[in-house]
């Protein structure tokens, strides 16, 4: 019966103490998961929970329902890479402002033994149209990700109906961008990555980059405050703050002294 | 192959170290799945006794409702919970989204229908065993319902671990729910989530040992109260 008694003591202290903790400040970030898988928001987050004593939970999904989510009211602020989304997004009224954050590219990766022979392709539209001639399999994000808009908008350029290839050749996973990478290594498949995620990613096998350079991989990623207006509980000020560090002097700086091993995986290019 | 080994040494380097970060999630989880289960029981145990002796209209159908309900889709109880606790949801004003209790909410209600369909079932079978002599004793039916309880106690924890077991290795509702905020809602299921979508295979599975491991300790304290009782009972 005691055992019972603290179970519930205990029980109602948590509860308590969740609840207590929802009164310090914080805001939501809805962000995809490349910025968080690299590591750039363990990195660059500190430095600004130093300076405004505002603490940053980030929930990262992929971009799609980063925006849906935010829609809800459910985030303060979106760091996503999906422009089109992102200016819809503010045009209906969700978003107060969109502004450029950093940028880096997308490649297509791939078996080294590359059976569609497109490694060093300058034109990433045309090695997709050799994939698809060759039926060489082609694992797809499929979850309306900023990673999978990107894909499709490539795509779309080629001649290529990958929705009846669906299934064959042309697997759509669903899922993130880490799982469509273990997949297409073990399946030995081609497929669109974000570099960021690609040079983080530990389980390469034999999945190679083949495809880079095309200024159709260009992958920007901007910033947008969620309106108000439309949901009260969102914290306009603390997403107002945010947004001006991380698109000011020293969040530009933080994310391009954002390294691992050497390599910089984001290039900061805010206009202000 | 060589991931297995891999994964065993790190893991028992990360328990060995006692790296901070690791405990804190194992505290979290523990935490979370824990008084899911109290609550879970709070709700199940009386349900499921009121299923096994009540006599009323629609017992059946109920007890059909609960059992399916054990079949219910981690995911779809996570969407549900999110849609409830959003802020565009009726209970938005609270503002539990992306917090531990929204992980305790979900979980709750995933193992509430297998506590109550398991309880259901134990106290059935002490009520078959035990029947003629509470009539010949006159008992109340308060006084039945306490005497079942009391006789059925260690089945019933049975019930309740397999709850704990369902609630501790859940991923899909706590990562719709919880968001898996670092430092804050990120339990042992959606750190071997995020580790496997990195490609860290081997601390995924690192973390996947561990988790087991905390199961068998939790199973391991649950069978040592209950041997304690047995002979102390017996003694």
């Amino acid at each position: 019966m005691t055992l019972t008694k603290k179970f519930a003591f205990s029980t109602l202290f948590f509860l308590i103490l969740t609840s207590a903790a929802v009164g310090s400040e914080y805001i939501i970030i809805q962000s995809t998961t490349s910025t968080q898988n690299s590591g750039l928001l363990s990195a660059i987050l500190p430095k600004f929970e130093a300076i405004s004593g505002i603490k940053a939970r980030v929930v990262a999904v992929g971009t799609g329902q980063a925006l849906r989510n935010a829609k809800n009211g459910d985030g303060d602020v979106l760091l996503v890479h999906a422009r089109a989304a992102e200016e819809a997004f503010v045009s209906d009224g969700w978003g107060v402002q969109r502004f450029d954050v950093m940028y880096n590219d997308f490649v297509i990766v791939g078996p080294s033994e590359d059976p569609a022979e497109i490694l060093d392709m300058e034109n990433a539209t045309k090695a997709l149209s050799l994939i698809a001639l060759e039926e060489a399999l082609f694992v797809s994000r499929g979850d309306d990700s900023g990673t999978h808009k990107a894909e499709k908008r490539l795509w779309s350029k080629t001649l290529v109906d990958t929705v009846s290839a669906s299934g064959t050749w042309y697997r759509e996973t669903g899922s993130g961008m880490g799982a469509t990478l273990n997949m297409a290594a073990s399946m030995e498949a081609y497929t669109l990555t974000d570099r960021a995620s690609w040079l983080s990613f530990a389980n390469k096998r034999n999945l190679v980059v083949l495809v880079q350079g095309d200024i159709r991989l260009f992958n920007q990623y901007g910033v947008i405050a969620v309106n108000a207006d439309k949901h009260p509980n969102i914290d306009a000020d603390g997403a107002k703050a945010f947004i001006n560090w991380l698109i000011g002097p020293e969040g530009q700086l933080a994310i391009s002294n954002f390294r691992p091993n050497n390599t910089q995986l984001f290039f900061p290019n805010a206009k202000r | 192959m060589q991931n297995f080994a891999e994964s065993f040494w790190s893991s028992l380097t990360l328990i060995v170290t006692g790296d901070s970060e690791l405990w804190s999630i194992v505290i979290l989880s523990l935490q979370v799945s824990l008084t899911a289960v109290v609550l879970a029981a709070v709700i199940g145990v009386p349900t499921g006794a009121l299923l096994a002796v009540g006599k009323f209209r629609g017992r059946q159908a109920i007890t059909i409702f609960v059992n399916s309900l054990m079949g219910l889709p981690p995911v779809v109880v996570g969407l549900c919970v999110y849609l409830i606790l959003s802020s565009s949801g009726p209970l938005g004003v609270l503002d539990l989204l992306y917090t531990p209790t929204a992980m305790i909410i979900a979980q709750t209600i995933l193992i509430a229908p297998i506590i109550a369909a398991l309880s259901r079932e134990t106290i059935l079978a002490v009520h078959e065993e035990y029947q003629d002599q509470f009539t010949s004793l006159c008992l109340s039916n308060w006084q039945r319902l306490k005497a079942l309880l009391w006789e059925a106690r260690f089945s019933l924890l049975t019930a309740l671990l397999a709850g704990f077991g369902r609630a501790i290795a859940e991923v899909g509702a706590v990562m719709i729910v919880g968001g898996n905020i670092n430092h804050l809602t990120r339990v042992m299921t959606t750190s071997i989530a995020l580790e496997t979508s990195k490609g860290n295979l081997s601390l995924a599975l690192a973390l996947g040992t561990i988790l087991v491991l905390i199961a068998i300790l939790v199973n391991a304290a649950v069978a040592m109260v209950g041997m304690r009782r047995h002979e102390a009972m017996h003694v």
